[in-house]
């Protein structure tokens, strides 16, 4: 007994019997408490944990699914177009011969395009005043071969078949520039009524004009292909009348067990001198600025529909220790007169509070994690520029469940205080 | 042991000053059994929560165990209460989730003994008390008279220097009250100082002396003999 006096007297000593006897008390009082009150209490505060997990996640998961699908239809994982004010990419073969030399590059695809237009009706038009069913779009020239392996675009054929390096006078439509699939998007675009595989269709670029048929129609969420028009490079060269093989893309992907990034082969091309002949991005650069905007307004929607979510079950966390406080205020003084530390009667509820919390977040990041994660992997939103996944990153989820933690153990602590600093004989005798 | 110095106690509100204890003076030895007697709102209750550090008297002196209490610190007030006082209350006092044995563990742990050392303490004492079958039992499932006795045990197990008592057997029938006062009793036997409220006559024989209070002062004290 004297030395545990003497321990007291020490801070640590102090600290370790507050805390001892703080958890003593929490865990009876826990035990006690009516169990379908805390089970609705870990609910609250699971609900509150995927609130701010899921509704954030799924907001950005709708952009970061077009950014994901953008990269793997589109841009690989760096993209070369053409600088402004220049009509194509210079020095296209010195950059396709040194990407090709560089370790870790897998799949090139060397796009030529230009802007064309589509007329599908020109050989039913009985009336000429009747309106031509004409589409403006990219006429986009590719190796079939490359553009297969970096995009996989011939999977994305949904009417028809894709095209065949070997054939000529095929074209492969983004179905956008259809109206039979665009109507959702109301007149946005200018579409082709009634156009399927095997119909002729003129195109023209530029003074230059020639039949194609339709080989099949792809469908994608990426705008770059579901609003552009497929032909191979050696049509595209002979429609187009090029002087030069000078491409207008070229997209790369780095093979899938390289350890090299986007960035050092961005950087190596910089290296090289290619930036005066290209426009040199990175994926995450290729974003499109729309996308990018979209993705800052939801991350901020959703961390304010989390914040009112935090709020809330801060305030349930307030009502319900204050209320327990409040009914036993009466044992709150009996302790503190039978010489209990206000901070050991303080501290047990503190540790009530986190004992919520960190129930309901673990529950909440098992179902975040476990369940909602894969599932939307698996079956991703319908939307109409993406499909949405739910990105909840291990950092950010971590962030959020201490946050819940130092939200509710604040949220437990003042009305807990306010209580226990009540004059110790009022309490005990109810006055 | 304990030394009480002209002590007043008035309670104010914005009108009304009410005076409820009024110049007292009073020593009490080692172990003594003390009774405070009196008339209900005479100030009994009042008289012992000011001498139990409970309650900060609004003028003059206590002093315990040759300290000052005024001059002591919350911290240290709260430290004394749990090292060298215990208090046995009218209703118990237990706190209803925890066990008899955890009640009485409470302030064992608090003075810094580990739970093993605290429960073995903690059941000795409700064995001493004749508890032993009852110690996992909450207050809810115990009758007054065994909940006064956990109380007892509770206040005892640290060893306090003074045991303070307000009212130990007034929700109590006869023969739970007799074998409470009779606990008190043996405790007073091993050199346990007490301070006792009562207003039963029969249970004040016990006391080696009683004051008696009215209107907030000590009308009459009387001397008796070693517990009957």
């Amino acid at each position: 007994m004297e030395n545990n006096s003497k321990n007291s007297k020490s801070p640590s000593g102090k600290w370790s019997k507050i805390i001892r006897v703080g958890w003593f008390l929490a865990i009876r009082q826990i035990k006690g408490s009516n169990k379908s009150t805390t089970f609705l209490i870990v609910f609250i505060m699971m609900l509150t944990f995927l609130n701010m997990v899921v509704v954030s996640g799924i907001l950005v998961g709708l952009i970061e699914g077009g950014s994901i699908a953008n990269k793997k239809q589109y841009s690989g994982d760096v993209l070369s177009t053409t600088l402004a004010g220049n009509n194509n990419i210079g020095h296209t073969n010195e950059i396709e011969s040194t990407l090709r030399r560089m370790d870790g590059v897998g799949d090139i695809s060397t796009r030529y395009i230009s802007g064309g237009q589509i007329e599908a009706n020109y050989k039913t038009r009985r009336d000429f005043s009747e309106l031509k069913d004409i589409a403006g779009t990219q006429i986009t020239g590719i190796s079939v071969k490359d553009e297969d392996a970096l995009s996989g675009i011939s999977k994305f054929v949904t009417e028809g078949k894709f095209l065949n390096d070997s054939e000529s006078g095929y074209i492969v439509i983004g179905k956008n520039l259809l109206h039979r699939y665009s109507e959702a998007f109301g007149d946005v675009f200018a579409s082709l009524e009634g156009t399927y595989p095997g119909d002729e269709v003129k195109v023209t670029v530029g003074e230059n004009t020639k039949t194609f048929i339709v080989k099949g129609i792809v469908s994608s969420k990426v705008n770059e292909v579901s609003l552009r028009a497929f032909i191979t490079r050696q049509d595209f060269l002979r429609l187009v009348d090029k002087a030069d093989l000078n491409a207008n893309e070229i997209a790369v992907r780095i093979e899938p067990a390289s350890k090299i990034t986007a960035e050092e082969i961005k950087a190596n091309l910089v290296k090289a001198g290619f930036t005066p002949d290209a426009k040199i991005q990175t994926a995450t650069e290729a974003v499109p600025e729309f996308l990018n905007q979209i993705r800052v307004a939801f991350s901020l929607l959703g961390n304010i529909i989390g914040l009112i979510g935090i709020v809330v079950a801060s305030i349930t966390i307030f009502i319900v220790i204050f209320i327990n406080a409040v009914t036993r205020r009466k044992y709150i003084g009996i302790m503190k007169g039978i010489g209990i530390s206000e901070k050991a009667i303080e501290f047990s509820y503190i540790i009530q509070s986190i004992f919520y919390a960190l129930i309901g977040g673990l529950i909440g990041m098992l179902i975040a994690y476990i369940l909602l994660v894969p599932f939307f992997n698996t079956y991703p939103l319908n939307f109409p520029f993406s499909d949405g996944i739910l990105v909840a990153p291990v950092n950010e989820t971590v962030f959020k469940f201490f946050l819940l933690m130092l939200v509710t153990l604040i949220a437990g602590y003042i009305p807990a205080r306010n209580i226990v600093k009540k004059n110790t004989l009022d309490s005990i005798l109810g006055r | 042991m304990i030394k009480i110095k002209n002590l007043h106690k008035t309670y104010k509100t914005k009108e009304i000053e009410t005076p409820v204890l009024r110049d007292i003076n009073l020593e009490v030895s080692e172990g003594e059994f003390l009774g405070i007697m009196g008339k209900s709102g005479a100030g009994k209750s009042t008289l012992m929560y000011q001498i139990g550090l409970l309650d900060h008297p609004t003028s003059g002196e206590i002093v315990l165990n040759g300290k000052n209490t005024e001059q002591m610190s919350t911290e240290e007030r709260t430290q004394m209460r749990l090292t060298e006082l215990g208090y046995v209350f009218q209703d118990y006092a237990l706190i209803p989730e925890l066990t008899a044995v955890e009640n009485v563990m409470i302030p064992l742990l608090m003075k810094g003994l580990s739970k093993i050392e605290a429960r073995k303490i903690s059941e000795e004492m409700l064995g001493r008390i004749g508890l032993v079958h009852r110690i996992e039992n909450r207050p809810s499932q115990l009758s007054g008279g065994e909940q006064q006795r956990v109380s007892i045990a509770r206040a005892t197990a640290h060893d306090p220097k003074i045991l303070f008592a307000d009212e130990p057997t007034a929700n109590l029938d006869t023969v739970s009250g007799l074998s409470i006062i009779e606990l008190f009793q043996d405790l007073h036997k091993k050199g346990q100082t007490i301070v006792m409220v009562t207003h039963e006559e029969e249970y004040a024989k016990y006391c080696d002396r009683i004051i008696y209070l009215e209107d907030g002062k000590i009308v009459r004290e009387t001397q008796q003999g070693k517990g009957k």
